[in-house]
């Protein structure tokens, strides 16, 4: 039994306990994605007017360097959001990210989004308020990660 | 408490900095312990150590213990040799209240950051037999430093293949590195066990303990089904010297393992003066 597109997106955590005209307005400008293995969701540089609620598999945050494969930030599972870009002139992706298993989506539209946020700023703050979660979220775990835990006592 | 004489029989270097020593007594039989406690080790002329026991009591034959080399006892100990003679004062303090009967039917989460495996290791082998007796499931779910760090790694595979989820990030990934990067909480909204369900046991790195019980507890896991382990500087293992206290706790005597909610989580959230 095939899922909607509105049903994708209201099950997604970043949709939660968000008004719904507010999910209607997601849904509308969504659609479902799927990447197989090694597929680029988006390539550092490129127009960011897109951003991915991830529900099934894990990609990888990467950045490129010459003569090597690309390195791993980090790797981002279901029900994170990938891509922040959109909402931050000028709007270009930041890094590579890449599908490590098969990957499904909702890939959401977010210059259709930018578009109806200045006809309604409170949609603006409501999903500002779900993107900087996920940044604080995602910024603690880095944070944690320069403090290298697993390092001995005198390396500290 | 006399220290016991042992002597290695054997030694496998499971990291740049990290030796497993199994140990025999010289005479006599092997001693009984729970997966969680601890012995003291002598390097003899170089001092004395507390380091947990990382075999599981099911696991017939000598005493392992996981030295990670830190200072001047314990890099004595990982220098040791096979013969060479060890002293062993134990087993000391609470443990991690696993069996591998299959009575409990909980989930098991259990999150390790780097040498914090070790104190764990006998507890997943205790469960991971639960589990084929009808026990709950067990998630291991593990964070290192790099590849390089991570250690049991033939442990990690034997128990996905006994049916364990087996989950592992790094900080820092290789080249080769094909795994999960990021902090090993970010694993735990993915790992498929039920919150409510659910027991966790966690060994590692103080500040990742105190963020991972906050993470598990956000995610539904009741704060009294939490246990950690603690260690300060562990020096007569009795609860004589004081040198291991944590507020009104002893941790030689009452912990490492201790229940998260009630005293601990107070305990780690203060701040040392």
């Amino acid at each position: 039994m095939s899922t909607s597109i509105a049903q994708l997106v209201r099950a997604h955590p970043f949709t939660a306990g968000l008004d719904d005209r507010y999910v209607a307005l997601i849904e509308g400008c969504s659609r479902n994605v799927a990447f197989a293995p090694g597929d680029l969701l988006c390539r550092e540089g490129e127009s960011a007017d897109t951003f991915y609620l991830l529900r099934r598999g894990f990609v990888s945050i990467d950045v490129h360097a010459p003569g090597r494969a690309p390195i791993v930030i980090e790797t981002v599972g279901p029900g994170s959001v990938v891509g922040w870009s959109w909402l931050v002139a000028p709007y270009r992706w930041t890094f590579d990210v890449r599908a490590k298993d098969p990957v499904g989506a909702v890939a959401v539209d977010g210059a259709c989004l930018r578009q109806k946020v200045l006809d309604d700023p409170a949609l603006g703050y409501a999903l500002l308020s779900r993107v900087t979660a996920e940044l604080l979220a995602r910024l603690q775990a880095t944070r944690m990660r320069l403090l290298d835990l697993y390092g001995g006592p005198g390396e500290h | 408490m006399t220290p016991i004489a042992h002597r290695v029989i054997a030694k496998r270097r499971e990291t740049n900095d990290v030796v497993t020593l199994c140990l025999e007594p010289v005479d006599g039989p092997r001693m009984d312990f729970l997966p969680g406690q601890f012995n003291m080790l002598s390097a003899l002329g170089v001092g004395e150590v507390a380091i947990s026991l990382s075999g599981a009591p099911s696991e017939l034959g000598p005493l392992r213990h996981s030295v990670r080399d830190v200072g001047a006892v314990s890099r004595a100990l990982c220098q040791r040799e096979l013969g060479d003679v060890v002293g062993v004062r134990g087993p000391f303090g609470t443990d991690w209240r696993v069996t591998s009967r299959g009575d409990d039917e909980r989930d098991t989460v259990v999150v390790a950051g780097g040498i914090g495996l070790a104190p764990l290791r006998g507890a997943v082998g205790e469960l991971v037999a639960a589990r084929a007796e009808g026990g709950g499931r067990v998630f291991v779910l593990v964070g290192a430093r790099d590849p390089s760090q991570i250690v049991f790694g033939e442990d990690l595979a034997a128990w996905a293949r006994d049916g364990a989820t087996v989950l592992v990030s790094v900080d820092r990934p290789s080249s080769q590195w094909h795994g999960h990067v990021g902090l090993v909480t970010t694993l735990l909204a993915d790992a498929g066990f039920d919150p409510v369900n659910t027991r966790a046991l966690l060994c590692g790195p103080e500040i990742m303990m105190r963020f991972t019980a906050r993470a598990l507890v956000d995610l539904g896991v009741d704060a009294e089904q939490i246990l950690v382990s603690l260690e300060r500087n562990m020096q007569c293992g009795l609860g004589w010297c004081g040198h291991c206290q944590l507020g009104s706790l002893l941790l030689c005597r009452d912990g490492p393992v201790v229940p998260y909610a009630g005293i601990v989580d107070g305990l780690m959230n203060e701040r040392e003066r």
